[in-house]
């Protein structure tokens, strides 16, 4: 997510395709070190929708089919 | 006559131009200052409605539909709380849950009786400010309180500023939208039993 923007796809790939998994790990790490959260969007079996917030790529489930990068949250309005 | 009417008309008119004239000018400048601050912001009115146009489609597809329509129909979405005694230990053990707004703080509340609990503010500025602005789309900010909220409700909490009702939002309008969202629940129950019916194969009475 992007100020002025909304949604921008950083990087795509299949998890069983190494070099393609290696991208993955790599923009997934680019975002962190920039200090951004990132989540992945679930249904639990349940039905209920959830997100899942990831601080490695090793935590992202393998089905996921997406992750979302935004910023961090801060206390506000103080 | 037509000629004492013609001179009042000019009369009245040079009055008039006399009266407006100094508005019309100071209207003209604040507008060009107004487009002066926008323009060395780097705001773009057409830029930024694509820009919420994308984080509504995006938030519509992370939430359930009950989610969505809520938003796209009241203007913010009820996140049930998931700690035992609620946040900072003031629900008791009832249940309790949080009104996400965009670009407003998140107010926890109960609601059995209503009552507002907390206010917490938070924000998720991008400092990169990669458009001229650090803030993100009114649906993308929602759709980050939420993932914060069912990812990590305790940790979003921790970092938001807590303060009691009032400080940033007005407490009445926020019962106002508690009572908009309980008449939309009702309505939402209502047209699902006349759907289940109209399937079942009875029929409304007219």
């Amino acid at each position: 997510m992007k100020p002025g923007h909304g949604e921008i796809l950083l990087a795509e790939g299949d998890l069983e395709v190494p070099a393609e998994e290696r991208e993955l790990i790599e923009a997934f790490r680019r975002q962190l070190d920039a200090g951004m959260w990132a989540a992945v969007p679930l249904v639990t079996g349940s039905g209920r929708r959830e997100a899942q917030l990831v601080k490695d790529f090793g935590d992202v489930p393998r089905d996921a089919d997406r992750v979302i990068f935004f910023p961090r949250a801060a206390g506000g309005g103080a | 006559m037509l000629l004492a009417l013609c001179a009042t008309a000019i009369v009245i008119f040079a009055l008039l131009a006399e009266v407006l004239l100094p508005r019309i000018e100071k209207a003209l400048q604040r507008r060009r200052a107004r487009r002066r601050t926008l323009d060395s912001l780097g705001f773009d009115p057409g830029r930024e409605r694509r820009a919420e146009q994308r984080a509504r489609q995006l938030l519509r597809s992370c939430v359930n539909e009950e989610e969505w329509a809520m938003y796209r129909d009241l203007g913010f979405i009820r996140v049930w709380g998931r700690q035992a005694d609620g946040p900072e230990g003031r629900s008791g053990g009832t249940p309790y849950a949080y009104l996400v707004y965009p670009h407003k703080p998140v107010v926890a509340y109960l609601p059995q009786t209503r009552r507002l609990l907390n206010e917490y503010c938070v924000e998720f500025p991008d400092e990169t400010r990669p458009y001229g602005s650090a803030l993100l789309p009114d649906s993308d900010d929602v759709l980050a309180k939420w993932m914060a909220l069912t990812g990590d409700e305790r940790g979003l909490i921790a970092r938001s500023n807590m303060h009691l009702p009032g400080r940033q939002v007005d407490p009445e309008a926020v019962r106002r939208d508690l009572w908009r969202l309980s008449e939309w629940e009702r309505d939402r129950v209502r047209r699902r039993r006349r759907a289940d019916d109209a399937r079942g194969g009875t029929v409304p009475a007219p």
